[in-house]
């Protein structure tokens, strides 16, 4: 039996003595009520020692094909790339690892100043003056972000383009339901957010405007247009939703008029892990500060002048006010976070421009690739930075493959190609659509090989075209709006 | 500074190098990261963005790989943590991280699945969660599990949500919820997150909820009832059949608070007490590390008639040979898939499926201890928080008072598997806080324990000990404290002024508040 624990029976027997039962039976029968016990044993398999749960788990781990095993180009919100070692060495020491949150902070020196230096990366990445220790991942981020904004205008309408990613708006959706706000949505054209239409939907009851800057589709937004033409209606606070790995060579949330800037930090050297933990970055201007999220680190002096950080404008959080607080948040992400601050420390002033500018040139030799394949075509003409989208449509007319089957055949040649767009956002213009991402892991050789084998698969699947049949994707979007 | 503080007392420590941040650090010039080589046309910035490249670039620090490295180890030494002290954090579950859990995290068929994987393709991940799901259910004693939430505080916004869904879906729109005054920060915040209005509930001389105060505010608007039991104050709620009788009599729901799921695992189920949802946190009850403030996980276990209503996806299991196979034939469905086509439900509280590396953790910890041990590790959870109490109740601090007289049980007389003490007493008969006890017991290398919480305890010290702490350690502790409490009788301005010992010592919280230096400057 192992518990982790190191009562020996002698124990057992001085400490029930001290407590003065008979019993550790006793403890429980004297303080709950018979009829709540538990009279049998919980339904679970019988313990097992250290290597045979090792074994159970490796076991599982090998049914899993992972980005080390295919040649990996999904995206869509979570990137394959390289975490460096020392991050794991960092993210592994007992002193960040095992600690709670900073509540006592003579003893957490360590913990703080990280969030401190987490919060001016974030901010210097964004271009924004504040920023906070981190919220859970991108989709929640945003959707906190639009709590912010109902908070600060008391308006009941957020405005959300269709380019943010499909987990966002449903995130949104069910976190606006609850603080009692309508999400309209904004179509695109040819790839981005329509900024005509955009325009139009932001009125005097517009809370929140919100976009992604790469968007879903991987087209680049006019980042600036979008934030004046919110602006120019009724002032709506203007959050983006950005990726923060391309940021070296993209414009700035507050370069562009942005007031909140939130996103998904994986990219900044945390693992995959089938989708988390990792974290969540949240950064704002000044007037937001005393909205925000979340924990903030700040810096002060001790009793000997000495410098030294500890938990911030407290009076925002749950644990004080309450009813009142500006969020709910209570733990949130702070080991992923210290993962973002070395990756960012890792890569440095020059590596995040070096970086951007290589996914840049792979993602344009990538894309110009395989657009030059029969029946693959870009799905939209904008500027695209580490993510693509593309059409995979059939022999007569154009009709989009069943972009599940195309996969199929990839994967059986060690080939991940990406996303399948139409399960992820259930809209009909995206039958066919697959979304191709780049990290720095994906070199040209692996880039031509990903031509080779999706030129092949959709070949293969136009000649199967013939037999009536629809595509067989499973609509992700199962949503009410 | 009295000098009856010691040897526990270092001398004046001088200004450290480690105190610089890792932009006061580097070079120009300087770096870790190596770019991979250009192997396709370079694509010129300026071109391809246009009036959306970037024009000034971020100001990163400039370091060598060394020089990252002994920074952040530096600034890790300047922090307390599990592996090195006793962490009695009450609320906190500071129970030891296995590192087996890390080990198998780490495996490259976990840590390096992307999560839009195919379900074919990732059947070792989904078999995981549906496992995950199935052993929390069977401790919470509900039929249904959704791993999605990301901490606790996020699986009770799944809670209230879906309560708000369940009544809405009947055609009930409630707009309360009620909650103790023990009750986490976060129970109240989270409903007004929701958009229902909170109303407090009183707590009775026994440290359970009011029942009369309960019966006079649960009517036809109440949407739910949320409760922590054991309570904050470390109280089972020995009237919870009639608190469960009385909130469904007018058809609100019950949501328990998972924090002290720790206290009874194996021993007494949510779902047998009447709960409808609970809320677990792997980050306490299931050893998921805590990392310094997260990753956590909350997933949630709920009955039958909120089933309808959880988050997307959700994870479904064919039973073999039960393939439906694709729309061309080819290909069989696989045994564990993900289910995105339920029309009522809440939606997603995030992206992907959650925090599944800490499922992974979870998991392996519950394969550790199988039923018999998870049972065992909460029955020596509340053997070792009633084994403090006692010892620190007959500690002789001198004056013929004991440790339990200057700091006594705020309620009841025995405890589960945390308890909290009242530092009215030692206030007012020390002249020393309970601010001032937790600082000083930094001088001993302890963390202390969660002070002034619940708040309607005067000068509260809530202590949880966990069951992975030895005797001697519990011993120790309670020595400390009553060195403390002489010491204080001596001289309060000891305790008063501390901590001495630590990296920097008492800081100006309220100047940090006032003016907040939440960044750095850079030139």
């Amino acid at each position: 039996l192992s518990t982790y624990t190191s009562t020996t029976d002698a124990d057992r027997a001085a400490m029930l003595a001290a407590i003065g039962v008979s019993s550790v039976g006793e403890l429980f029968d004297r303080q709950i009520p018979e009829p709540v016990r538990l009279r049998r044993a919980l339904k679970l398999p019988s313990g097992l020692p250290e290597q045979e749960v090792y074994a159970h788990l490796r076991e599982l781990a090998t049914r899993n094909v992972s980005s080390e095993e295919e040649l990996c180009f999904l995206g869509a919100g979570m990137y394959d790339h390289y975490v460096p070692a020392l991050i794991d060495m960092l993210m592994e020491r007992s002193e960040f690892l095992t600690p709670y949150t900073p509540y006592q902070p003579e003893i957490s020196q360590g913990g703080l100043q990280v969030m401190f230096e987490y919060q001016t990366a974030i901010s210097e990445l964004t271009a924004l003056p504040v920023a906070n220790a981190s919220v859970y991942d991108g989709p929640s981020a945003v959707a906190s972000a639009a709590y912010l904004a109902k908070l600060h205008n008391g308006r009941g309408r957020i405005v959300a383009s269709a380019g943010l990613h499909p987990h966002t708006l449903q995130t949104l959706r069910t976190y606006a339901h609850g603080y009692g706000a309508e999400v309209i949505e904004v179509p695109l054209l040819d790839g981005r957010t329509d900024l005509a239409a955009w325009a139009e939907a932001v009125d005097a009851q517009t809370s929140a405007a919100i976009f992604a800057q790469p968007n879903f589709y991987g087209a680049v937004e006019d980042a600036r247009a979008l934030s004046a033409a919110a602006k120019g209606r009724a002032d709506p606070v203007v959050i983006a939703q950005v990726d923060p790995i391309v940021l070296g060579i993209l414009a700035a949330p507050g370069e562009c008029g942005v007031d909140v800037a939130v996103g998904e930090g994986q990219p900044l050297g945390n693992r995959l892990d089938y989708g988390g933990p990792s974290f969540g970055f949240f950064a704002a201007r000044e007037e937001y500060l005393r909205r925000m999220p979340g924990r903030i680190a700040g810096e002060t002096r001790d009793v000997d002048g000495r410098r030294g950080f500890v938990l911030t404008l407290q009076t925002r959080e749950q644990h004080i006010r309450r009813e009142k607080a500006t969020s709910n948040i209570c733990t949130s992400q702070a080991l992923n976070a210290l993962g973002g601050v070395v990756y960012l420390a890792w890569l440095g002033r020059r590596g995040i421009v070096e970086l951007g500018e290589l996914l840049l040139a792979r993602t344009h030799y990538a894309r110009e690739t395989l657009v030059g394949l029969e029946g693959v075509e870009q799905l939209h003409r904008q500027p695209a930075i580490r993510e693509f989208a593309l059409r995979l449509s059939g022999p007569d007319g154009g009709a989009p493959l069943d972009v599940a089957a195309v996969k199929r055949r990839c994967a059986e040649r060690g080939v991940n190609p990406g996303a399948d767009l139409h399960a992820l956002t259930g809209r009909e213009a995206d039958r066919g659509g697959l979304l191709v991402a780049l990290t720095e892991r994906r070199d040209r050789a692996d880039i031509d090989r990903l031509a080779e084998v999706l030129g092949d698969a959709v070949a293969a699947e136009r000649g199967s075209e013939g037999a009536a049949r629809s595509p067989s994707g499973r609509p992700e979007q199962a949503v009410p709006a | 500074m009295s000098a009856a503080a010691g040897a526990a007392v270092s001398a004046e420590q001088p200004q450290e190098e480690s105190v610089l941040t890792v932009f006061e650090r580097g070079a120009p010039g300087r770096r870790a990261f190596q770019c991979p080589a250009l192997d396709v046309p370079a694509v010129d910035p300026a071109e391809a963005l246009g009036e959306l490249r970037r024009a000034a670039p971020p100001r990163l620090p400039e370091l060598s790989e060394p020089e990252i490295v002994r920074h952040y180890v530096r600034l890790s030494k300047r922090n307390f943590d599990l592996d090195s002290g006793f962490y009695p954090l009450g609320s906190c579950t500071m129970k030891h991280n296995p590192r087996l859990h890390e080990r198998v995290a780490a495996l490259p068929g976990h840590a390096r699945l992307h999560p839009l994987q195919d379900p074919a393709r990732s059947q070792g991940a989904l078999e995981l969660m549906w496992n995950l799901q199935g052993a929390l259910g069977e401790i919470a004693g509900l039929p249904h599990v959704c791993l999605q939430p990301s901490a606790g505080s996020h699986g009770e916004l799944a809670g209230v949500l879906l309560t708000r869904a369940y009544h809405e879906d009947r055609g009930e729109i409630r707009h309360k919820v009620l909650a103790p005054d023990t009750s986490h920060g976060t129970n109240p915040a989270t409903v007004t997150m929701a958009g229902l209005q909170v109303v407090k509930l009183a707590t009775n001389p026994d440290g359970g909820i009011d029942l009369d105060d309960l019966r006079a505010k649960a009517d036809a608007d109440v949407a739910c009832l949320m409760l922590t039991n054991p309570n904050t104050l470390g109280v089972f709620d020995p009237n919870i059949e009639e608190i469960a009788r009385i909130v469904h009599g007018v058809g609100a729901t019950l949501y328990y608070d998972g924090a002290n799921l720790n206290a009874v695992m194996g021993i007494s189920r949510p779902g047998d007490m009447g709960f409808d949802i609970v809320h677990f946190n792997l980050h306490k009850s299931f050893t998921q590390p805590h990392g310094g403030g997260g990753p956590g996980s909350g997933p949630i276990a709920v009955s039958e008639r909120i089933a309808p209503y959880l988050p997307v996806p959700v994870i479904v299991r064919r039973e073999e040979g039960d393939g439906e196979g694709s729309a061309n034939g080819a290909t069989p469905a696989p045994r564990f898939d993900l289910d995105y086509d339920r029309a009522r439900s809440i939606g997603r509280l995030r992206g992907f499926q959650g925090n599944y590396g800490c499922f992974v953790r979870a998991y392996a910890y519950i394969c550790s201890l199988g039923a018999e041990g998870l049972r065992d590790a909460s029955e020596t959870a509340v053997l070792n928080a009633n084994y403090l109490l006692a010892r620190l109740r007959e500690h002789d601090v001198g004056e013929g008072r004991t440790a339990g007289d200057l700091l006594p049980l705020a309620y009841g007389e025995l405890c589960m598997h945390e308890f909290v003490l009242s530092g009215g007493p030692m206030k007012r008969e020390l002249q020393i806080k309970t601010l001032d006890l937790a600082k000083r017991l930094l001088d001993f290398g302890y963390h202390p324990p969660t002070v002034y919480f619940p708040l309607l305890v005067e000068e509260a010290l809530m202590v949880e000990p966990t069951e992975t702490e030895t005797k001697e350690t519990l011993d120790g502790f309670a020595e400390a404290i009553a060195a403390i409490l002489r010491e204080a009788a001596a001289d309060p301005e000891i305790a008063r002024g501390a901590p001495y010992t630590t990296p920097v010592r008492r800081l100006d919280e309220v100047a940090a508040a006032k003016q907040p230096v939440i960044r750095q400057a850079l030139d």
